[in-house]
């Protein structure tokens, strides 16, 4: 297959994959969130159980006229969503879907994902300031801060991982995990999460924070600054930052799941069936990481920026340095 | 090396527009007189940079400039600028500065310093075609290894870099002032 031809299934199946995914986990979000208050929810676009409820919402979004505030920096505003959405694509780079199924793996794997992905705030920063506006600016500002303070943990968390595999590339990682005890003839694997447990937790929240969800969701707060950096953006645009939120909350919960609960592999599956149903695998693991993160934006109150901060800084890092000090020691020692 | 032969390479074309586009986005983060686009047009040239990098095969390089300059300096930089000056939208007050022949003489200096050292060293060697780059296990063992002296030593500076940083930034309070924050 030539690679031009390559590229462009992998172009079309991220291109897929992103509107989808969006709908499908905004689709889950609305009916999850219902029944956890006692509502039924979107019931009535598409006939039954209201599925049809996001593609209406996203036609909406297209009818909508592309409004750019009068004291806009038109450039830089427009740039914004186009930068945010960046970070979240070329994830999609590196996240192994089954084994031979990963669109590129690069040896740096998992710096690169995290390289990447830290792009996207700059275009948050980008959509705060230019919107000439104050709700905007606080929003993007507290976006900056809090993106910074978690960004820490992440990578840290994922240090521990690292040093278990002994590689950064995420095939790499997820073979770690299925021979995790091989001898000669078997082999015994182990997901991560059973010796990294601390390392998914602090991955987990960080995450969550950088995704800016409930309960980190002070740089949107919609009681006091509006929607913060998203304010003054309106139809495609809007739509844009949307997508690109939940198509992150896709690829993170990807990462999550292929660092700490071995990506596409189940125990005792031989790789030729594992090339099919790899990606439904780890699609599960992926619904499984979504549900909690619902769960918990649903359940818990808002933090305070203080508190925001204090947990990032005082505890979040804190662990995840003792977490990569005690992983370190041990796999020398042992 | 005739041109033909530098136009049948399709990397050479690749190169061209990454280095032209570094350097007018380099050209423009000192014209531009909006200190908000001076930054964000930074974000241009280090992006460039990282790609010229990642031409040369020096992935964890260009990787690191990334998360490191891009996704934190950079955030700091526009952080600062707007948490102090906050020129929302358009901005009226136009950065400028008095000293322009000096600053001129300064970095056409160093551009002339780097030349020479680069030219010296290399002259018109061809290098040999880089097709894969340096795995990070190599990477490691070097900086770990060989090098863990310098590492550390830099390290070391980086930390007492940091600690002075916020020993000038921060005021301890007067007793006076201890004493009303906490009846407050």
């Amino acid at each position: 297959m030539s690679p031009w031809l390559a590229l462009a299934i992998w172009l079309l199946v991220v291109a897929t994959i992103i509107p989808v995914m969006g709908m499908a986990i905004g689709y889950a979000e609305m009916k999850i969130s219902a029944h956890m208050q006692s509502r039924i929810g979107p019931y009535f676009a598409g006939g039954r159980f209201g599925w049809a409820q996001l593609i209406a919402d996203g036609v909406k979004f297209f009818q909508k006229e592309d409004l750019v505030p009068d004291n806009a920096d038109r450039p830089v505003f427009k740039m914004a969503p186009v930068l945010v959405m960046v970070g979240t694509v070329g994830l999609f780079v590196v996240i192994p879907f089954g084994p031979g199924l990963t669109p590129q793996n690069l040896d740096l794997g998992i710096f690169y994902a995290l390289a990447i992905s830290s792009v996207g705030t700059i275009g948050v920063l980008m959509a705060g300031w230019s919107s000439g506006n104050k709700y905007s600016l606080m929003g993007g500002l507290r976006a900056a801060g809090q993106l910074i303070a978690y960004e820490l943990p992440l990578v840290l968390a994922v240090v521990g991982v690292v040093i278990l595999a002994g590689t950064m590339s995420l095939d790499g990682i997820v073979q770690a995990q299925i021979s995790w005890f091989s001898e000669a003839g078997w082999s015994l694997g182990m997901p991560f999460v059973i010796v990294q447990a601390v390392g998914l937790g602090v991955f987990f929240i960080a995450s969550l924070a950088e995704l800016s969800r409930i309960p980190f969701d002070m740089p949107i707060a919609e009681s006091e600054l509006v929607m913060g950096y998203l304010t003054e953006y309106s139809g495609f645009r809007f739509l844009f930052f949307f997508l690109a939120e939940f198509a992150n909350m896709f690829t993170l919960s990807a990462i999550a799941a292929t660092l700490f609960l071995g990506g596409y592999w189940v125990p005792g599956v031989p790789d030729s069936i594992l090339q099919f149903v790899g990606p439904l695998v780890l699609l599960g693991k992926i619904a499984l990481f979504i549900f909690v993160s619902i769960w918990v934006r649903w359940t818990f109150p808002r933090f305070r920026e203080d508190q925001l901060q204090t947990l990032a800084w005082k505890w979040l890092v804190p662990i995840s340095l003792a977490n990569i000090i005690v992983t370190g020691v041990l796999k020398v020692v042992l | 090396m005739g041109f033909e032969d530098w136009a049948a390479e399709p990397l050479n074309w690749v190169f061209l527009a990454v280095a032209l586009a570094t350097t007018i986005s380099g050209l423009r983060v000192v014209t531009s007189p909006n200190v908000v686009h001076a930054a964000l047009f930074l974000v241009a040239a280090l992006a460039g940079t990282a790609a010229i990098f990642l031409l040369l095969a020096a992935e964890f390089l260009a990787w690191v400039l990334v998360l490191v300059y891009i996704g934190a300096v950079i955030v700091l930089f526009l952080f600062g600028i707007m948490i102090t000056r906050a020129p929302t939208g358009r901005d009226e007050a136009e950065v400028d500065h008095q000293r322009r022949a000096p600053a001129v003489l300064v970095s056409a200096g160093l551009f002339a310093l780097l030349a020479w050292g680069l030219l010296s060293q290399w002259g018109d060697t061809a290098l040999d075609r880089i097709t894969a780059g340096t795995p990070t296990e190599v990477l490691a063992e070097g900086l770990l290894g060989r090098f863990v002296f310098p590492f550390e030593v830099v390290g070391f500076v980086l930390l007492a870099a940091l600690v002075g940083g916020i020993t000038i930034a921060r005021r301890d309070l007067s007793p006076a002032e201890e004493r009303e924050r906490e009846s407050r």
